[in-house]
């Protein structure tokens, strides 16, 4: 049995999705201890499937679901408090708590890991992974169907596409090939970040930045208790650069996991964008 | 006149009564040499007539403001401290400040003042010498010549002679009797009593914390006055070169 | 004016043009300094003015600030080895700056920021003189700093650790090791008004220490008033030290290398030492702002590193001569 779910986990992790599972395969008792895989599981887990989430996913400021998340018990990724509940399947990040993860499978616990997604592509595939995983394949279809659908309604006839600033603490952005970056150009907006040859994370100096001159700038919304890395997003250029003009601050937890949340987070970033386009013509209009 | 008054002064530390009962004054024109021996409060008197410690009783210089105390007495600490590597010139301007006000540079009056104290001194040739590198002899006529420098009717000196050399300690005590003889007084405490005899024109006695005797050398320095409060018996004479005073042994 | 004056003048006007055009931002020369001052809406002048000309009137300010209060406090306890950074006092300052930003009373007061960090670096100087004695010996004071330093690095970790903001646990570099990264014009008004203040504070004491060359008790005989110097010391050395901190974070070793380099040149009067060592500091500090810039333009180097870099070696130096002079 230990060597027979042994198995299914390498199989898993060397195919990178899941394999699909038997009838009698089919987990009973799930505890995720990853932001992003609370999600994914509690949009498609059965009814009693899934029995803890992580404490993030109670976090508003992190997780999209937290009114969801609020009847889950809450675990803290402890490899002792996990192994207690008895799990047949943990669901955990790619690179956080590997101690647990190490733990827990040397205890012959079955553990799938989820890299972070950094393309909105592949937050179908986290969906269709979980689905597997949890023996939801159906349900998992016809969200992603969904999701599809929706997806498409933003991409139709975007243009001019207005250059957008992504800025977050410590003068930090992210760049194409990244879940926001895709967001962005998902929304119509034209990341800046691309133009200055960042591919994936990176730092724009506020020098930068201003003669960049981004049509917009959103910021990410700053922690409560204060912090020097967050100063940044008050200082008078960013000021200057978003005064008079339409801005936006991001709401993280629509941005920070795979799941179809993303598509409020492109949503947001839609309007912003017919912002900006309705604002460049009211200039245009004034000259 | 007087340029100094004490009046019923005492000093009290952690309940010890370190000086007691002390009444003087000190007239224009006297080498005063302050003797006793160890712990007899030599240093304590000086400090404490100057307001630099606590005290009960008067002392007309402690009731003074921190600036016109400044122009009346020069005040030379046992601790010849030069902190920092300055030049000779420099170390004796630093006697000008009580005379300097508010943001005002030395003016040619001032250097006058240090040029004189310099050549009484006989250091004219060191003016550009570090004060940090020269030896212990001369850095004390170096810290002499800045308390001369600020030009103040009273001098107090504590031990300026020790470690110099003979020639040098008889010289020192020549220039502070030269001053007295302008009308200015010293007041210099010593262990050498054989310069104090020679020199001095009157003599303080303490022992223990108490003025023991006061008035000139020749009526302070008696046989008997030396082994009750030194404990040594001494060789004493006057003759036509002034009092000799040479100790001979410690008493049994 | 002598020529030393003149000299460290023209270093320093060199040196705060030079950190005005380094940037990453490829501004030419004439072209920025045309920005700066001719103004104008394009993003040069945003870069210029919002940018540029805080980070380097906080170098010239904070440099100045922690070179005169090296020189005053080593001119206090006549001892080469005493800087604000290494007995704890820009340490004890961090600690301030940080309790009123995670306490809100930086956001709710005026001036709250910096007047923290003063009281902050207040008890640091109190406690440093309280423990190293009125001449304080080179091993009591550095032993006195090195315990306020831990003691006060400590606290500002635990502060950080245990705010509600993410970010601010990963600041204990900053406030350990300084930086004028990305402040703006609002931090150089919160600095300006007290580090002008100690400045001019410190500025009054020339005389006083020059007197204390000759020790405490002649300096007083001389008509030194030694209790009003030590309280114009601490108060002068905690509200530039403060403010500097405050906005910049602790920065060491600028207030031991200057004072050491330009005491020769001053003759060693630790009265002309000061205004000398202000120059000194600013020349330092903008310096080192402009090396960070330099070397690593993309990464927030911490100008802490550089001059570290510089005054360790000499810092070693000092104590080995110290050790041949006997402490």
């Amino acid at each position: 049995m230990l060597a027979a779910k042994a198995g299914i986990t390498a199989i898993g992790l060397l195919a990178g999705t899941a394999q699909p599972a038997l009838a009698q395969d089919v987990p009973r008792r799930v505890v995720s201890m990853n932001l992003c895989t609370d999600q994914l599981a509690m949009l498609l887990a059965d009814k009693g499937q899934l029995i803890s989430v992580s404490d993030l996913a109670h976090d508003p400021r992190s997780s999209a679901m937290v009114a969801e998340a609020a009847a889950y018990p809450v675990n803290n990724g402890l490899a002792e408090e996990i192994y207690l509940m008895q799990p047949d399947l943990v669901l955990a990040g790619r690179y956080s708590q590997l101690a647990t993860v190490d733990m827990l499978r040397r205890l012959g616990i079955r553990v799938e890991q989820f890299d972070p997604a950094t393309s909105l592509d592949q937050v179908t595939e986290r969906m269709t992974r979980m689905g597997a995983l949890l023996g939801r394949e159906d349900i998992a279809a016809d969200q992603i169907t969904r999701f599809d659908q929706r997806l498409a309604s933003f991409r139709d006839g975007i243009a001019p596409r207005p250059r957008a600033a992504l800025y977050f603490a410590n003068g930090y952005t992210s760049g194409d090939q990244t879940l926001a970056g895709d967001i962005l150009t998902a929304a119509g907006l034209i990341n800046i970040a691309a133009e200055l040859g960042l591919v994936s994370g990176g730092v724009i100096p506020l020098e930068t930045l201003a003669m960049a001159e981004p049509d917009t700038v959103v910021t990410g919304q700053p922690y409560p208790g204060a912090s020097r890395s967050e100063e940044i997003l008050s200082h008078p250029v960013v000021g200057a650069l978003q005064a008079g003009r339409p801005s936006t601050s991001m709401n993280a937890q629509d941005w920070l996991c795979g799941t179809p949340y993303v598509l409020r987070a492109i949503g947001q970033m839609a309007e912003l964008r017919r912002d900006v386009q309705a604002d460049r013509e009211r200039q245009q209009a004034r000259k | 006149m007087t340029l100094l008054t004490l009046k019923d002064f005492a000093v009290t530390r952690r309940g010890r009564d370190i000086l007691r009962n002390v009444s003087l004054s000190v007239c224009p024109g006297e080498l005063v040499g302050i003797i006793g021996p160890n712990g007899a409060g030599k240093t304590t008197l000086m400090r404490a007539a100057l307001g630099l410690i606590d005290h009960n009783g008067q002392s007309t210089l402690a009731a003074l403001s921190a600036r016109e105390r400044g122009r009346a007495v020069a005040w030379m600490p046992q601790q010849r401290e030069i902190a920092w590597p300055v030049n000779v010139q420099t170390l004796v301007t630093l006697g000008r400040t009580p005379h300097l006000g508010t943001g005002q540079r030395p003016s040619a009056a001032d250097q006058a003042a240090v040029d004189r104290a310099l050549e009484r001194m006989d250091l004219q040739s060191f003016r550009d010498r570090t004060a940090t590198r020269l030896s212990g002899g001369e850095q004390a006529r170096v810290l002499i010549a800045r308390a001369l420098a600020q030009e103040t009717p009273l001098l107090m000196t504590d031990e300026p002679i020790a470690g110099l050399d003979p020639a040098h300690q008889i010289a020192t005590m020549k220039i502070f009797g030269a001053l007295a003889a302008e009308g200015k007084s010293v007041m210099v405490s010593l262990h050498d009593l054989g310069l104090a005899a020679r020199h001095c024109t009157r003599l303080i006695v303490l022992d223990q914390g108490g003025l023991v005797a006061d008035g000139p050398p020749q009526d302070v320095l008696t046989a008997e006055r030396v082994r009750v409060t030194f404990g040594i018996n001494a060789f004493l004479q006057n003759t036509p070169e002034g009092l000799i005073f040479q100790p001979l042994d410690v008493v049994a | 004016m002598s020529r030393l004056a003149l000299g460290l003048s023209a270093l320093v006007a060199t040196l705060f043009l030079a950190a005005l055009v380094v940037g990453p931002a490829p501004l030419g020369i004439w072209h920025g300094l045309q920005a700066l001052i001719a103004g104008g809406n394009g993003p040069e002048v945003l870069v210029m003015r919002e940018i540029r000309l805080p980070r380097a009137l906080l170098g010239l300010m904070i440099g100045g600030a922690l070179g005169l209060a090296g020189a005053a406090m080593q001119g206090y306890l006549r001892n080469p080895l005493a800087d604000p950074g290494l007995i704890g006092v820009s340490g004890s300052a961090a600690l301030g700056a940080v309790l009123a930003l995670q306490t809100g009373l930086a956001a709710t007061v005026a001036l709250g920021l910096p007047l923290a960090a003063l009281a902050g670096a207040l008890l640091g100087v109190g406690l440093v003189l309280a423990l190293a004695g009125p001449r304080g010996s080179s091993l009591t004071l550095i032993l006195a700093g090195i315990a306020i330093s831990a003691l006060a690095a400590a606290l500002t970790s635990l502060v950080l650790n245990l705010s509600p903001n993410p970010f601010a646990a990963n600041e204990i570099v900053f406030w350990m090791m300084g930086s004028l990264a990305d402040r703006s014009m609002t931090h150089v008004a919160i600095a300006a008004p007290l580090i002008l203040l100690g400045g001019v504070m410190l500025g009054s004491l020339a005389r006083g220490l020059d007197a204390l060359t000759l020790g405490e008790d002649a300096a007083e005989a001389m008509g030194v008033n030694l209790t009003r110097l030590r309280l114009v010391l601490i108060f002068g050395t905690a509200a530039v030290v403060g403010a500097a901190t405050a906005v910049a974070g602790a920065i060491g070793f600028v207030g031991l290398v200057v004072p050491h380099l330009l005491r020769p040149l001053v003759g060693a009067q630790p009265g002309r030492l000061l205004w000398a060592s202000a120059f000194g500091g600013a020349a330092m500090l903008l310096a080192a702002d402009i090396a960070v810039r330099v070397i690593l333009p993309a990464r927030d180097l911490k100008l802490g590193v550089v001059t570290a870099l510089v005054g360790a070696p000499l810092f070693l130096h000092l104590i080995y001569r110290t050790r041949q002079e006997g402490l």
